[in-house]
């Protein structure tokens, strides 16, 4: 569950990595290379947590590398258009914030520890993703076609994000048990639901859900039926990206060999010189 | 994260103090393509302590302290750095927690409730 996750942060900077050279201006772009430092930054707390429990994080990045490993399905979609970037920092980051606020209690520590941290940071993540919204959609009538083009090609995989229904997730059970897990996905997943509906209200934009409605006893937003067919073909490997995501890791780990071969070089220079 | 880390070598020789886990003798995770593992701690402006941050993977100490600001200090976490090899770190054993620190858990003398004080007066 945390090299998933620690995997999960690394490939989600793709996505956003891709638009960082043309951010539409220098305060958009200062924000999201931030933001995307950010989640390279997430990544390494959550492998310094599997460390704790003797997994290296060499292997893990082993297993990402061959194709052998999980992260989460969200990063296999396509970024198209700048909206993108505010829907993914709006939804994405939302998500993941409704899920990680209940992992920073999680009974194992340093995993806990780490998501403290995180939480801190992915507040400004969904912040600035819901400005990037709010601007385009207060914009002309092309920028907030562009944004309402993200939100519906977003929502469902955001929603999903929270994993299997309780019905059909084969791991909820045990991992509540040891209460490494606190709330069930349907549960979280509604959490999020509640949050976003008057979120895309204020800024005069739709959830793409005709069937979407409040439910006055519950005080619930009840959402229609989920393709779960499409998340589970995306797990599968039969995403939108999942080979140009391996792919885009597999290129920066090579081409940083030299890097981490030079430093090594650099430090045992030192170390022969210190020696002498 | 540091004293978790040991407790698969604490249980091998309970008692006898832990270290984190020997890169070069811990068996199937040890890998020689992998930069060293350091601890980081960090101190907080305002005069706290220094405390465990976290780790990262660098091949000396002078990467270590940039590894270690570029990941947990983005934000003015910190205005000092330490970073020490994980293996250099020794630890108590979890398992050995009980009798450990027994020593300081059976002497309620040592807190001010102990004392019993004539009714009515302030003492603090």
């Amino acid at each position: 569950m945390m090299g998933q996750h620690a995997h999960s942060e690394v490939v989600g900077m793709l996505p956003e990595g891709n638009w960082i050279t043309r951010a539409p201006s220098l305060r958009r772009k200062i924000t999201l290379l931030s933001k995307v430092q950010d989640e390279a930054g997430h990544g390494l707390y959550i492998y310094c947590g599997t460390e704790t429990l003797g997994v290296d994080r060499a292997d893990l990045i082993d297993q990402l590398l061959a194709g052998t490993a999980k992260y989460s399905s969200i990063f296999n979609y396509p970024t198209l258009t700048w909206a993108d970037m505010g829907a993914i920092g709006w939804l994405v980051d939302g998500a993941a914030i409704v899920n990680q606020t209940v992992l920073a209690k999680t009974s194992y520590g340093p995993y806990a520890r780490a998501m403290i941290r995180i939480c801190k940071e992915e507040n400004f993540h969904k912040r600035q993703g819901y400005e990037i919204m709010a601007t385009l959609a207060a914009g002309t009538p092309a920028q907030k076609a562009m944004a309402q083009d993200a939100l519906d090609r977003w929502w469902w995989p955001s929603i999903m994000m929270f994993g299997p229904s309780d019905t059909d997730s084969p791991n909820t059970g045990e991992l509540l048990r040891w209460k490494v897990k606190r709330h069930s996905n349907d549960v979280l997943r509604q959490r999020f639901i509640n949050l976003t509906v008057p979120q895309a209200e204020a800024i005069g934009l739709t959830i793409p859900d005709p069937v979407l409605r409040y439910d006055e006893a519950s005080k619930n937003w009840i959402s229609g039926p989920i393709d779960w067919d499409e998340f589970f073909q995306v797990i599968k490997g039969n995403g939108p990206c999942n080979r140009e995501r391996l792919e885009a890791r597999r290129k920066a780990h090579e081409e940083g060999r030299w890097v981490r071969e030079a430093a090594v070089a650099h430090a045992q220079k030192h170390q022969v010189r210190g020696a002498a | 994260m540091g004293a978790g880390g040991g407790s698969r070598t604490c249980a091998e020789a309970p008692g006898q103090g832990c270290r984190l886990r020997d890169r070069r003798t811990d068996g199937p995770t040890d890998r020689q393509d992998q930069w060293p593992l350091w601890e980081v701690f960090t101190q907080p402006p305002g005069g706290g302590p220094h405390e465990h941050a976290g780790s990262v993977h660098a091949p000396d100490a002078e990467i270590a302290l940039q590894n270690a600001r570029d990941v947990y200090a983005r934000r003015g976490e910190a205005v000092s750095i330490w970073v020490v090899p994980s293996e250099s770190i020794t630890a108590s054993a979890p398992s050995d927690a009980g009798p450990f620190f027994d020593p300081g858990n059976d002497k309620p003398y040592r807190h001010p409730q102990f004392y019993k004080t004539p009714r009515g007066v302030k003492v603090f």
